[in-house]
């Protein structure tokens, strides 16, 4: 019997097996930032231990950072107290760092596929739930704790179970107005939040082969949203022309070479899935979160659910206690209730095609009065991109805070953080309960759909409702 | 050493879905060490929000003072990867936390910080909350039977994986295990130079 992409990968790095149920899996290349690594190194203190290839790693500074300025104390003394623990540890142990002012700095997620690093075939890890973004690559990539950070540090190896595996197929053409993240918020509101615990979920079908790869990093990444543990898309001719002539890519004939490999990276075609899931693409609508889960998703076009309309008892509690939590009354429209925050940024939403998107609706417009709107470029690269664009011109003549790369709003470790009970659409991929801060109403939706939250001031009434796609 | 891997008081958290932002908010991610966190554990729904104790808050009720046993929903533990999630509970003084399912990560962690993960299917979950809620909410886990006993005898069934439940019962340390195979990773890279020799890391001029 064939073998899915995953069982490849998987199969290739297997170092040895430690057990009935567990191998040593070869890990290729491990991001590090400043929040999730410090009790790591400090673990390879106490023990006397060494990394064992540093240049297997590389470290940025992301999650806790200012993104009004590029000063290591611009987020106060204990983030910096933090940032510098992380400048510390890399110049003890040798690892690459792009410290605050680096021209390359951003968040982890975007910079890796930004300079070639990440490539097919690979195993990826970080301390961060959101490595799976780089499966967008047919990489193996994973989100790990603290101790296995230590892990790969020390040995460049992890410890694996084999997981399942789930086919999720996007047959057909998206409509015009439908983006990547329309439809993985569609497919996270079929799965659930927990229906893909245990699996690795592989995207196939014509609508995710006609993606960019930024789109298609915009699906992987939210994989972890459905509890899977990692996302992949095999790579094609569109991944290979994405990666040709970045920094860290092969050239000359290690290119060929690596591309007859990459080549094979495919399920094939007698394999077989634990489960698989088929959504036709033309059925998929833009799409707004309206609860405190990612799979409380909705159209926009729609009303606010009832509770009373979901199967299951515990999907009624649920709603009932997220509509309160978010102060929505069932059966109303959307449109009726006004936005306080923007928030166009994120690992899920922040590379120069999500800039653009967002910029095309924004043009010519301003935000409303009573909204606070502010874009966070991925990285400093996309930043200076979208500047020389004139993106960036538009969004600050709309009266968007143009902002310095970092995580900022999504999860509002520095000071960008949504104030109780106030509404704010965000392109980042979590509304939990004061994920943005407490009592923060945070709606998940597309940069194209925050753009236009923004300019209208209610969550919305722009084209993309009406189906007559972006601009 | 007692047969039990733990004894100790439960209580129940109802709810599905407690993912890592609510065990640990993320402005208590500012830390370099591993401790220190456990009084910001659940810290949005157990304090007001001028900082006091909410008193309706299950952990905050008298008789739970003490517990050591959490049993919650399904797909505890959901969303971000922070360790700092199991290491708050555990400095809070859990020893086990039960539940219908676990998301993947955080089950790792929690392997990892000889907190237990024990995975119970639904009747024995609403068996476990009913406990909790009524009676005096003591238990023992036997782990190498796998069962929770309750105080009355009862014996409820968990799930854990053979390996995982080894490296619970003794003191292991996943590196020196990793370590041991240091030849056969040596003979991994080497080999793989050969063969995808632009795998290997370039490093980062900076
Ligand atoms: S942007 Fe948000 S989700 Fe992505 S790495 Fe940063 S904090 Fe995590």
């Amino acid at each position: 019997m064939g073998m899915t992409l995953y069982e490849k990968i998987y199969q290739q790095h297997k170092v040895a097996t430690l057990n009935e149920h567990t191998d040593l899996l070869y890990i290729d290349f491990h991001f590090i930032h400043e929040v999730t690594s410090p009790q790591a190194f400090a673990g390879l203190h106490e023990a006397g231990r060494r990394v064992r290839n540093p240049v297997a790693t590389l470290a940025t500074m992301d999650h806790n950072i200012s993104t009004q300025n590029r000063r290591i104390d611009g987020a106060g003394e204990i983030s910096q107290q933090q940032l510098e623990a992380l400048q510390r540890n890399c110049r003890e142990f040798q690892i690459p760092l792009l410290d605050i002012t680096h021209r390359d700095q951003g968040i982890v997620h975007v910079i890796g596929p930004e300079q070639g690093i990440t490539q097919p075939g690979m195993t990826i890890v970080c301390g961060d739930s959101h490595t799976s973004t780089h499966g967008a690559f047919g990489a193996l990539a994973f989100g790990i704790g603290t101790s296995e950070v230590e892990h790969v540090l020390a040995t460049q190896t992890l410890p694996q179970q084999r997981a399942k595996s789930m086919c999720v197929q996007i047959d057909g053409h998206l409509p015009a107005s439908v983006s990547a993240k329309d439809v993985i918020l569609a497919v996270i509101g079929r799965i659930g939040t927990a229906g893909g615990t245990g699996y690795v979920v592989e995207y196939c079908g014509e609508a995710i082969r006609s993606m960019d790869m930024e789109e298609r990093m915009t699906i992987c990444n939210m994989t972890i949203e459905m509890g899977a543990k990692a996302g992949l898309i095999a790579p094609d001719e569109v991944t290979f022309s994405y990666l040709q002539g970045r920094p860290k890519a092969p050239t000359g004939e290690q290119w060929q070479q690596a591309v007859r490999q990459w080549r094979q990276l495919k399920t094939d075609a007698d394999a077989k899935f634990d489960k698989t899931v088929v959504i036709a693409a033309r059925d998929i609508r833009p799409q707004i979160t309206w609860g405190t889960s990612p799979e409380q998703v909705m159209a926009l076009a729609d009303r606010v659910p009832d509770p009373a309309q979901f199967k299951e008892v515990e999907q009624q509690q649920n709603a009932v206690k997220a509509l309160e939590y978010m102060g929505l009354i069932p059966n109303t429209p959307l449109q009726d209730y006004p936005v306080d925050v923007v928030f166009i940024g994120s690992c899920t939403n922040s590379r120069i095609v999500d800039l653009r998107q967002a910029a095309a609706v924004v043009k010519g417009s301003r935000v409303a009065e009573h909204v606070r709107a502010l874009v966070v470029p991925g990285s400093a690269q996309v930043k200076r991109q979208a500047e020389q664009e004139g993106l960036a011109d538009i969004f600050k003549a709309a009266g968007f805070e143009w902002r310095e790369p970092g995580c900022s709003m999504c999860l509002a470790m520095n000071d960008d953080i949504v104030l109780p009970g106030k509404r704010c659409v965000s392109t980042s991929n979590r509304n939990f309960e004061g994920r943005q801060g407490r009592a923060a109403r945070t709606h998940l939706a597309s940069p194209a759909i925050a753009a236009s939250a923004a300019i209208h001031g209610y969550l919305s009434s722009h084209p993309i409702m009406t189906g007559e796609g972006l601009v | 050493m007692s047969q039990f891997f733990h004894q100790g008081s439960a209580c129940a958290l109802p709810v599905n879905h407690v993912d890592t932002d609510q065990i640990i908010p993320k402005q208590f991610l500012t830390g370099t060490t591993r401790d220190g966190f456990g009084d910001a554990l659940f810290f949005d729904w157990r304090y007001t929000e001028d900082g006091t104790p909410n008193p309706d808050f299950v952990l905050n009720k008298p008789e739970n003072k003490g517990v050591s046993v959490l049993v919650s929903g399904h797909n505890f533990g959901c969303g971000s990867s922070r360790e700092h999630a199991p290491w708050a509970l555990a400095q809070f003084g859990f020893k086990v936390v039960i539940a219908g399912s676990f998301a993947d990560i955080f089950y790792r962690n929690c392997i990892n910080n000889k907190l237990l993960p024990a995975q119970v299917d639904e009747a024995a979950l609403q068996q476990l909350q009913h406990y909790c809620a009524t009676a005096g909410n003591q238990l023992a886990i036997d782990l190498a039977q796998q069962q929770i006993v309750l105080a009355d005898g009862r014996r409820i069934a968990f799930n854990i994986s053979s390996t995982d439940r080894e490296q619970l019962m003794n003191d292991c340390d996943f590196i020196g295990i990793a370590e041991q195979h240091l030849d056969a990773i040596d003979r991994y890279e080497t080999e793989r130079a050969g063969q995808a020799p632009w795998m290997l890391p370039k490093g980062y001029c900076v």
